[in-house]
């Protein structure tokens, strides 16, 4: 029993399709029991009022932003190391979820900012690496969609992919630095995390849990369909050869 | 390998070959801005490292393309993947090629932009300074990036949305370094930072773009 096994496309298929809907329902009953108990069950903030809220939304998916690409990181390294396909289809997979996942942490993060701040956006650090890491998304979407031959673009995206990680973390203090070197801004970056009252926090986990699960299950779900249409497309080919 | 040099240069300067087309390119991004802005040196005076570190960028950009296209059209790249230089001493030399027919030109001539837009006195020497050590790094990253696009039919705008992203930390610590030198502040770290970006950048990417370019000529 390794994890390697799971390289085969056909044990990925039935393996997956065990635990497909399990993910989906956990996922499913975190995000409710989360998002209820945030939205519901808990007193507004006394500054914030109720925009606080936001942050049931807006830290899940912020984070799921960067694991995405973490994750999408170690699959191009396995599928540059090993060859394994699935590897790479779920490099392509996961993509355009953490793509979502940045847009809605931007998008929250604005409505939030807007009554906070007073502004939608503002050149903070945080917010400025966050569409940097949007702009990589979708270079690299892009760069998936351009190539024909699916070989190539698979080891073309890794490398972007590898290249791309180094520059996004020197972007990150590159803009820290560019930031607090013209104005100390630094007191708009609410430190959510050690400041959040246990009262948010523990619908916080939740939430967060069910980010992590729907976005495993996503990957699942997306990875399945990759695999599903290469094997057409292998049909096709041969059909149209035989 | 120096004939490999000599030969894209000759290639670039020929007739048709889009030298200079840069150099246009900055001037004419930098003539337009007052356009938009306004005329009032004072406002000029405090945009001027940014215009025209973006200016720079920008021009550099436009002619990546170009990089491995021609070669790779008329199967000159395939020769030079069997020969006997390997592909990441190929992709230095074109990285270097294009700094020199780019980078080279446009940090010369940006001082004289920066007459244009009321450079303050004493940014002269840190503006030349920031592109020419900057330079070499976006020559570097748009290689790579002219590597991973080469085998794409149009591969222009799909080049521009990848390199962008990447030249980010390069204009942030260029830029930055520029506007420090010009208030006469400190700015040791963002030029230790841009050189450290460039060497980097050199001392990596090579690897990277060869990868690419075997995998688009499999």
């Amino acid at each position: 029993m390794s994890l390697w096994e799971y390289a085969n496309p056909k044990k990925f298929m039935q393996t997956s399709q065990v635990l497909l809907p399990y993910f989906a329902v956990l996922a499913a009953v975190c995000l409710v029991i989360g998002l209820v108990w945030g939205f519901f069950f808990t007193t507004d903030d006394y500054r914030q009022g109720a925009t606080v809220k936001i942050i049931y939304l807006h830290v899940p998916a912020a984070m799921m932003a960067i694991n995405a690409w973490v994750m999408m990181l170690i699959t191009s390294l396995v599928w540059l190391v090993r060859r394994h396909h699935v590897s790479a289809l779920a490099a392509k997979a996961a993509a355009p979820i953490g793509l979502v996942m940045t847009l809605i942490a931007l998008i929250t993060g604005a409505v939030w900012g807007q009554p906070m701040w007073g502004t939608w956006w503002v050149w903070d650090p945080r917010l400025t690496s966050f569409l940097i890491l949007f702009l990589f998304y979708l270079g690299y979407i892009a760069l998936w969609e351009a190539v024909e031959n699916p070989d190539t673009a698979a080891d073309l995206t890794s490398i972007l992919c590898l290249v791309g990680s180094v520059f996004a973390l020197l972007s990150r203090y590159a803009v820290n630095f560019w930031n607090q070197g013209l104005h100390q801004g630094a007191s708009l970056s609410l430190d959510e995390e050690t400041n959040v009252h246990n009262e948010y926090y523990l619908p916080l986990l939740f939430c967060i849990a069910g980010f992590v699960l729907l976005f495993v299950a996503l990957v699942l779900l997306r990875t399945r369909t990759e695999i599903r249409s290469r094997r057409i497309q292998a049909i096709m080919a041969r059909e149209r050869l035989g | 390998m120096i004939a490999l040099l000599i030969r894209d240069l000759r290639q670039a300067t020929r007739a048709g070959g889009g030298f200079g087309l840069a150099l246009a390119f900055f001037l004419i991004v930098t003539v337009l801005v007052p356009f938009g802005v306004g005329p009032e040196s004072a406002v000029l005076a405090r945009i001027a490292p940014g215009v025209l570190w973006v200016g720079a960028l920008l021009a550099c950009l436009l002619s990546l393309d170009r990089i491995f296209a021609l070669d790779f059209e008329d199967g000159s790249l395939d020769l030079l993947a069997t020969a006997p230089i390997p592909m990441e001493a190929v992709v230095v030399i074109k990285a270097l090629a294009h700094w020199l027919v780019t980078g080279v030109p446009l940090t010369l001539a940006a001082p004289a932009l920066g007459v244009l837009l009321n450079l303050p006195q004493g940014g002269y020497g840190w503006l030349v300074l920031t592109l020419a050590l900057g330079t070499p790094a976006l020559s570097m990253i748009g290689t790579f990036g002219a590597a991973l696009t080469v085998g794409l039919k149009r591969g222009g705008l799909l080049l521009s949305l990848l390199v962008l992203p990447l030249y980010v930390p390069t204009l942030i610590f260029g830029a930055e370094a520029l506007t420090r030198g010009l208030a006469s502040l400190d700015n040791a770290t963002p030029l230790l930072m841009l050189a450290g970006i460039t060497f980097g950048v050199i001392a990596i990417l090579p690897f990277a773009a060869a990868a690419a370019i075997r995998i688009n000529l499999r």
